[in-house]
């Protein structure tokens, strides 16, 4: 019998077979760091005297807390900058390369890494930070883990895990005009349920995933853990050669050569047997949104807002009963007619170039809706400035957004980027969970054309709502 | 690590399932760079509410949590491990936890013990009844007892094994670095580095400036 993409790369990362139940020992090959998830585990090593074993395999930047204005001046929130202090003084000690705000390559980590180079096919990548599913999209074993698991690859560049069981997630027929890689997430969390993937690697298979482009698989693996998952990958193909090649950590000469050859045998042999498997159908799917406080409450924009009462399980249907006092909404509403107080377009899942250069061709020559804050993140610093060099900055900037440094930023409102309470925004971020922008807000999860289509309607809209919207969309 | 083997405490029903990370510990929080005196920031969001659980006077010694489906979902953050371990809660039982959360959750000795969701609601209604009842997890018996009630949980065999004996996965692991040197030795030269750091050139990152209101 064959073997799935996942255990491959398990297997070839194996160490050591855990005997006796024991868990298997894993090689790490990419450990990113970030100010959050790292104070806590360099303080570990000090502790217990112990090195990074391998600063090489190691890099660090500046994302989860770090300002989106007035970057040059000091940090004004004293735990902010202490905790950014922290991880330079740590990088320094224990020689780990950092990006520090203000530096071309400082941004989102998962931004950063596949910008490098860094992330490739056929690797195991770790960060403290849940969203490290993201670099899954290359066809590599990539996931979250804990403190106490950052400070076990710093000091070992190994972990002990248990095997996952696998889950095939088949994508087939042709993403319709207006739908985007974060609609076939969203659909697919709203249908196995924010615990669906528990254990899991999910592998996303089809023809609408290899029709996506490298960023848009981004977006798709990206939200596996919002599905419960411990990983989501893709099988790389030679839309994922063609983004590694010359960047400035990408293989060159022979080792290019060597490393394609090896990555072009990262597919699930044929005769493979998932634990379970999914299918979605593409064709038909429509721009999705999220109208309570975890990712799985997610509907076609066209629907109404739930009513608990049709809710058969009793667990879910108090779930959503608490979710729409929280976030203010009656059932029967249309999704339609939610107004939006702020729009924010960035983040690890949609903050990429083909993210602002989507939402900028739709608002390109609009007017923005009333009222409404419109919040434009780019992921990275580099980012930034490649949107620059396209002149994108221009258009957000004359339509009424705000064109902002880079970072993580409203997604999870650790720095002073947050909604006010009962304030409702329109995000192209993975978390719609209570307090998630700002203690009290409301946040429905959106792809980036339907944040640009809400920021000039004013309520969830797609661009097919827009007047004068291509003929291709209506 | 403390050895854990039994745990008498308050039970404290918490009826709520998706109880995310961000709920048991919002991220305004994690700006730390300790690893304890999270207990004031455990379940912030609802502490407000004087009719939480955990502000009645019944629940506020409570050690042992009884929560809904899907507990600690969501943000990787172990933090959400330290508030509960610091707030003084040794067990956590659900009838699913996140993959993430139930790591953590091993590594730093607070048990996340795993009990059908017919079950809580069993334990539930026994809490309710009367409130402040201890209920004591034996994790030698893998067993949850309430009163009359004696009801099975779940746990990684390795997961119970390190929590009894109190081990430390990173000394565990050194004891195999004969290993991990052989692999690293077979490692294909591809295979990136960070450093010699590679990078475009470097050029000045304008700053975003405040909008005029």
């Amino acid at each position: 019998m064959g073997t799935t993409l996942a255990e491959k790369l398990w297997t070839s990362h194996l160490v050591r077979k855990g005997e006796d139940g024991a868990p298997d020992l894993i090689y790490i090959d990419l450990h990113m760091c970030h100010e959050v998830t790292s104070p806590q585990a360099f303080e570990g090593l000090r502790l217990a005297g112990r090195q990074v074993r391998r600063p090489d395999l190691t890099i660090a930047t500046e994302d989860h807390n770090t300002p989106t204005l007035d970057i040059d001046l000091p940090i004004a929130d004293e735990t902010s900058r202490i905790q950014i202090n922290t991880l330079r003084s740590n990088a320094e000690e224990f020689g780990v390369r950092i990006h520090s705000l203000g530096d071309a390559d400082q941004g989102v980590v998962h931004v950063v890494g596949p910008q490098l180079g860094l992330t490739m096919p056929g690797m195991t990548v770790v960060c403290g930070d849940s969203h490290t599913s993201t670099h899954g999209a290359f066809g590599s074993l990539a996931f979250g883990i804990g403190t106490s698991e950052v400070e076990h690859v710093l000091a070992t560049q190994t972990l002990p895990l248990k095997p996952f069981k696998t889950m095939a997630i088949n994508v087939n027929g042709e993403l319709p005009e207006g739908s985007t890689a974060k609609d076939i997430i969203l659909a697919i969390i709203a249908k196995i349920g924010t615990g669906g993937g528990q254990g899991y690697v999910l592998e996303y298979r089809g023809d609408a995933i290899r029709a996506l482009s490298m960023e848009a698989r981004m977006t798709v693996c990206n939200m596996s853990i919002e599905a419960g998952a411990r990983a989501g990958i893709i099988a790389p193909d030679q839309t994922t050669f063609d983004y590694v090649q010359g960047r400035p950590h990408a293989p060159e000469g022979e080792d290019w050569d060597a490393a394609v050859e090896y990555w072009k045998t990262l597919v699930t042999d044929e005769d493979a047997v998932f634990d379970t498997q999914v299918d979605l159908d593409a064709s038909d799917l429509e721009p999705f949104v999220t109208w309570g406080t975890n990712p799985g409450q997610g509907l076609p924009l066209s629907a109404t807002v739930p009513n608990p009462d049709d809710i058969a399980d009793e667990v879910d249907r108090e779930a959503a009963a608490n979710a729409l006092e929280y976030m203010g909404l009656t059932p029967g509403t249309p999704l339609r007619d939610i107004a939006i107080d702020t729009v924010f377009l960035g983040s690890c899942t949609n903050g990429r170039i083909e993210d602002l250069r989507a939402a900028a061709e739709i608002i390109q020559g609009r007017t923005k809706a009333e009222g409404v804050r419109f919040l434009v993140v780019p992921g990275s610093a580099r980012v930034r400035l490649q949107a620059e060099a396209e002149g994108l900055d221009k258009v957000f900037i004359d339509f009424g957004a705000e064109w902002r440094n880079a970072g993580c930023s409203m997604c999870l409102g650790m720095n002073p980027d947050q909604l006010r309470p009962q304030e409702r925004s329109a995000s192209t971020s993975n978390r719609n969970f209570e307090g998630r922008q700002g203690k009290g807000g409301r946040t429905h999860l959106v792809s980036p054309l339907v944040a640009a289509a809400t920021a000039v309607r004013g309520t969830l809209s797609s661009p097919a709502d827009l007047a004068d919207a291509p003929a291709a969309l209506v | 690590m403390e050895k854990f083997t039994t745990h008498t405490g308050v039970g404290v029903p918490l009826r709520r399932s998706n109880v995310d990370t961000d709920q048991i510990i919002p991220a305004v929080y994690l700006k730390r760079v300790t690893k304890t005196g999270f207990d004031d920031a455990l379940f912030a969001a609802w502490r407000g509410d004087s009719e939480f659980i955990l502000n009645q006077e019944a629940y506020k010694n409570g050690s042992v949590l009884v929560a809904g489906p899907d507990f600690g979902t969501g943000s990787s953050r172990e933090h959400a491990v330290w508030a509960l371990k610091d707030y003084g809660f040794k067990v956590v039982i659900a009838s699913r936890f996140a993959d993430i959360f139930r790591g953590n959750s091993g590594k730093q000795g607070l048990l996340a013990a795993v009990v059908s969701q017919e079950n809580v609601e069993l334990l539930w209604k026994l809490l309710d009844a009367e409130p402040g009842k201890e209920i004591t997890v034996s994790l030698e018996d893998r067993t949850v007892t309430c009163g009359e009630l004696t009801v099975p949980f779940e746990i990684d065999d390795y997961v119970r094994w390190r929590l009894m004996e109190g081990l430390d996965d990173i000394g565990l692991t050194l004891q195999h670095e004969e290993d991990i040197t052989a692999f690293e030795a077979t490692r294909a030269a591809w295979r990136p580095k960070t450093l010699p750091s590679k990078h475009l050139p470097s050029v000045h990152i304008e700053a975003a400036r405040p909008v005029e209101a």
